[in-house]
Order: structure tokens, then C-alpha cells, then sequence
């Protein structure tokens, strides 16, 4: 099992290599920064991914403050020690406009 | 429907609507990621006395082609760390993210970012209430804050 896709708003994968296990996430976000102008000269409202909360089987590991610096689509790996494989890695992700998304997957063997 | 029962039901409407929201213990730092400055976005997490150091690496582009997508990779193997932020001093608001970490989580973190222009890339790291800064410049060819 490689890359699964969990729901339209983000793609997950996390593998167990050797002691460390890699999460990757992609979250699917327009992360507007509210400076940028649409093709009438109209400002695009900021729209951007404020909190990412990462846990694994439901202990919180990670939690993520972001900006409007962070590209479209947010992209993260992070490392965790001591899951084994089966353990579930869940995301969740509220933005600015209190809009969520979440995705979850189980760690494979690399 | 009876009065009692009616705020019975408001209750219940009320912490339906905060469930999204209770998995984020944290609330977002407005003060810290409005700032424009890179000073004044240390200020707003609480950094108060900044050590350059030596255990933090980042990993950028020399040059990057296109500001919009600037892949950061931060590690730090100063013991006890606890959170790491990234900053662009010269983007119009120079906090880009803040990463706590918990559990078994490395202090290590990929992401991708938005340049506005050539600047220092900062990496601040948290460990047993000292800040600790490594910075590496990276050149944009095109801006990508559009």
C-alpha cells in the first residue's frame, strides 16, 4: 500500500523505516493570502489553513500553526519514534473561515 | 416546546457547532503571523533572547526559481526541543509556520513555502525556555506572493 487517497482534501502516506516512521501529508487548500487580485482587479478574500493537529492513535504528536506563507496546498513530513505498523495517523485541519478537513491512515512497513 | 426543553436543545446545538474545532487545543497566534516584521512575529510567540546555534539545519535552495513553491526542511538536534518556527524576514508577514511537537515526534519538519522576495530563511527552536536561531539565505529568482 503506497499513497491512499482519504478523502478530496488530502493525501497521506506513512511509512515505518527502521525506528523512525515518515509521515507525508498534502493538503488540498487554495491559501489565499488576501493580497492577491483576481483578473478584474478585485482582491481575492485571505483563505488560508490556520491549525493542523496530527495524532496517532488518538495521542496528539504534532500540531501545526500556519500562515499565508505557506504554499497552496500545504506539503509536511514529520518523524514519529515508536509506532508500530497499524498504528493510525490521523490529521485534522480547520482554516480561517472554520472550514475542516481530515484524513487518517495506518503506517505501513517501507 | 417547553422552555427547560428549548435550552436543553440550545445547549445542544451549541456544542454540536464546537465540535470541529476540539481537536485544536491551540488558538492561532493572530499577533504573531499579522506582524510584518520578523522582530515583532518573535515578539508575538514569546521569544525573548535569541542564541544562534550550530544544532539547528536548514535545508534550502541556494536559489530558488519560483518564490511560490520553496521546499524547507528544518532539523534540530538541540536536546529537549520543543517547537521549531520558520520565518521570511522579508515577506510582507514573516511567520510561516509554528510547529509543536509531542509524543515521539522528531524535531524535524518539511514544508513548503512562499517567498516574496531574496531573504533569510530563519528556523527558531524552543528548548527548555531558550530560543535558539539558524538562518540560511535563499535567492528568488520570481516572486510568489503575487
Amino acid at each position: 500500500m503506497g499513497v491512499v487517497d482519504m478523502a478530496d482534501n488530502m493525501r497521506m502516506r506513512a511509512q515505518l523505516k527502521g525506528e523512525v516512521t515518515e509521515v507525508k501529508v498534502l493538503m488540498t487548500h487554495p491559501m489565499e493570502t488576501g493580497r492577491r487580485k483576481n483578473d478584474f482587479g478585485d482582491l481575492i478574500p485571505a483563505n488560508f489553513i490556520q491549525l493542523v493537529s496530527a495524532s496517532i492513535n488518538g495521542e496528539q504528536v504534532l500540531e501545526a500553526q500556519l500562515g499565508t506563507g505557506i504554499s497552496k496546498n500545504p506539503y509536511l513530513t514529520f518523524h514519529l519514534r515508536g509506532a508500530k505498523v497499524g498504528d493510525v495517523i490521523k490529521i485534522t485541519w480547520v482554516d480561517n473561515l472554520g472550514k475542516t478537513g481530515e484524513g487518517e491512515i495506518a503506517v505501513t512497513a517501507a | 416546546m417547553q422552555r427547560r426543553k428549548f435550552i436543553q436543545f440550545l445547549f445542544g446545538a451549541a456544542s454540536l457547532a464546537l465540535l470541529p474545532a476540539r481537536a485544536f487545543a491551540a488558538v492561532w497566534n493572530a499577533a504573531a503571523f499579522q506582524a510584518t516584521q520578523a522582530d515583532a512575529a518573535l515578539t508575538g510567540l514569546g521569544v525573548s533572547k535569541l542564541k544562534s546555534s550550530s544544532l539547528i539545519t536548514v535545508v534550502a535552495p541556494d536559489k530558488a526559481e519560483n518564490g511560490a513553491v520553496v521546499q524547507i526542511e528544518v532539523t534540530s538536534n538541540i536536546p529537549n526541543t520543543e517547537s521549531i518556527a520558520i520565518l521570511v524576514d522579508k515577506n510582507p508577514t514573516s511567520l510561516i509556520a509554528h510547529f509543536k511537537f509531542s509524543h515521539g515526534a522528531d524535531p524535524f519538519v518539511v514544508t513548503r513555502i512562499k517567498m516574496a522576495e531574496t531573504s533569510d530563511v530563519q528556523a527558531v527552536i524552543k528548548a527548555d525556555n531558550q530560543y535558539f536561531v539558524a538562518k540560511k539565505r535563499v535567492e528568488v529568482l520570481e516572486n510568489g506572493c503575487g
